[in-house]
């Protein structure tokens, strides 16, 4: 089966997988409200993670909900795994010292 | 009469308070004031029906602290309670006792050292539960609607399907309940970073927008000086990236009717409608702790607001309840509900398989959340989950006529 993605808003430029994608390149259906596209995955990624749905300049703002939830820390292409290690909040900074798979911290001593 | 009809206006029996308050349970609570008293107290409550527990560790007391107990002991589903103490503590068992009385239950206190030890403790806890277990059995009963219920949503080990599925799920059922003449309680505002404007666009009224505003640039500040965001590791492993991300996802359990305005916890709201809870600590000389330490803390705080049934929506999992109020465990993420079902009660999730829309997944969250208001047990009550987490902070005691407080 095609793995899904859910595009939220018409102006988001990412999507969120309801599928994994365990290979790439794969293609990945768009659903939205304006009816179903495809994007292709470059990257494996996993349900609920977000795949860029259009390229994305370092410094522009990620949307998703049709507002900005972030900005691209560096350039990301279409069909590319958007998350902590290209995108980053306007508020939270420590969030960009977590695991990008695990999310576990890596900042606090355990000595 | 057909189902469609029953299901419009749902109509089942509650235990009325002399508040006018209309419980979904009639419960027994113990309340101990410190640490010291919390083996007796879960000891006297240990294998007994209708008796839950809720406490409060600090030796040293703190008032918002006690206004949450009192709250909680005060709350519709409670009809009795016993407080128990050690007898160091600054906190009085016999103060809440005798608060309580006022409100027309029945309820009972005693120091540990004045008793003797545990044993003896634990016999005279066990006798005084089984009288007030009696006082409260003929309790009036009466006719309660949708527009008698405050409902409370809690979101936690959130993913990308939360705000997707599980939170617009929770949001649409909130607007029938509101359009029902009930009451709706949001809270975490600490996961509304970013939407300010969209927050402001939903108020009431201009005192309401005032109040969203204030509540907003408190919990931004608050963040900012404590250098916690509301976003944990399982939710990045989920998929979110950032907080502003998280917020926009967790905003959606409000759904789409005015938001009439802010409460803090321990404050009912003052009429119906959906309403935001501050629980983000005001201004004091101690920054006491973090803004949300867990969410079990957060769930309290929806119940010290009178939320006879709390929602809890959760992406990754969870195994926390909560004693007072049932929790309903909503997941947007059907992998979970099949892997966690004897923890999940509704799976969201139906919708973003096609499966199902929107409103009929939240017509049947209706038909849940009215089901365990009748008398079933939610998932995590049958399971005998009752965690609390009630922490040291500061808020300010609302002005009374702000509205009454619970």
């Amino acid at each position: 089966m095609t793995p899904r993605c859910f595009q939220v808003h018409p102006s988001d430029s990412v999507a969120t997988l309801l599928d994994d994608v365990p290979t790439a390149p794969a293609t990945v259906g768009v659903l939205s409200s304006r009816g179903q596209s495809e994007v292709t995955a470059t990257e494996p990624i996993v349900q609920a993670h977000k795949i860029a749905l259009r390229d994305i300049r370092a410094g522009e703002p990620i949307v998703k909900f049709g507002v900005a939830i972030g900005a691209a820390i560096s350039d990301i292409r279409a069909g590319q795994w958007v998350h902590l290690h290209n995108c980053k909040s306007n508020f939270d900074q420590r969030s960009q010292t977590l695991d990008v798979h695990t999310g576990a911290t890596t900042d606090t001593k355990y000595e | 009469m057909s189902d469609a009809a029953t299901t419009s206006s749902p109509c089942w029996l509650g235990y009325l308070r002399s508040d006018g308050r209309k419980g979904v349970r009639n419960l027994v609570l113990v309340v101990y004031t410190v640490e010291c008293a919390q083996h007796v107290a879960h000891a006297i409550a240990a294998g007994e029906e209708d008796v839950h527990v809720v406490g409060f560790p600090g030796c040293y007391d703190n008032q918002y602290a006690i206004r949450l107990m009192l709250a909680l002991c005060r709350h519709p589903n409670v009809g009795a309670v016993l407080a128990v103490g050690l007898g160091c503590e600054y906190t009085r068992p016999d103060k809440i006792a005798e608060v309580v009385r006022e409100s027309g239950r029945p309820a009972e206190w005693f120091r540990i050292q004045d008793v003797g030890g545990t044993k003896s403790s634990v016999e005279r806890g066990n006798s005084v539960i089984s009288n007030l277990k009696s006082q409260i059995s003929d309790c009036p009963r009466v006719p309660m609607t949708l527009a008698d219920l405050v409902v409370g949503c809690e979101c936690g080990g959130s993913d990308g399907t939360s705000g997707l599925a599980g939170n617009p799920v929770v949001g649409a059922f909130f607007d029938r309940l509101v359009d029902a003449g009930g009451s709706a309680i949001f809270e975490e505002i600490v996961e509304m970073i970013g939407l300010n404007q969209i927050m402001l666009d939903r108020a009431a009224s201009p005192q309401a927008r005032e109040q969203l505003a204030a509540a907003y640039d408190k919990a931004v500040r608050y963040c900012r000086d404590v250098r916690q965001w509301s976003a944990s590791p399982g939710n990045f492993a989920g998929g979110l990236t950032t907080i502003e991300e998280k917020s926009m996802g967790a905003f959606a359990k409000s759904g789409t009717r005015p938001i009439q305005g802010v409460i803090k916890v321990s404050q009912a709201p003052p009429h119906a409608g959906l309403w935001l809870m501050d629980s983000v600590p005001d201004e004091h000389f101690m920054q006491f702790g973090y803004t949300n330490p867990n969410d079990t803390e957060g769930i309290m705080d929806l119940i010290s607001a009178g939320a006879q049934i709390v929602l809890f929506v959760t992406g990754r999992g969870s195994v926390i309840g909560s004693p007072v109020a049932p929790l309903i465990k909503v997941t947007g993420n059907s992998r979970t509900y099949q892997r966690m079902i004897d923890d999940m009660d509704f799976d969201a999730g139906r919708v973003l398989s096609g499966e199902t829309t929107l409103d009929q997944a939240a017509d049947a969250l209706r038909d849940l959340i009215v089901a365990v208001a009748r008398g079933r047990q939610s998932k995590p009550e049958a399971l005998g989950h009752r965690e609390y987490f009630l922490m040291y902070k500061h808020q300010d005691t609302p002005p009374l006529e702000i509205g009454c407080r619970a």
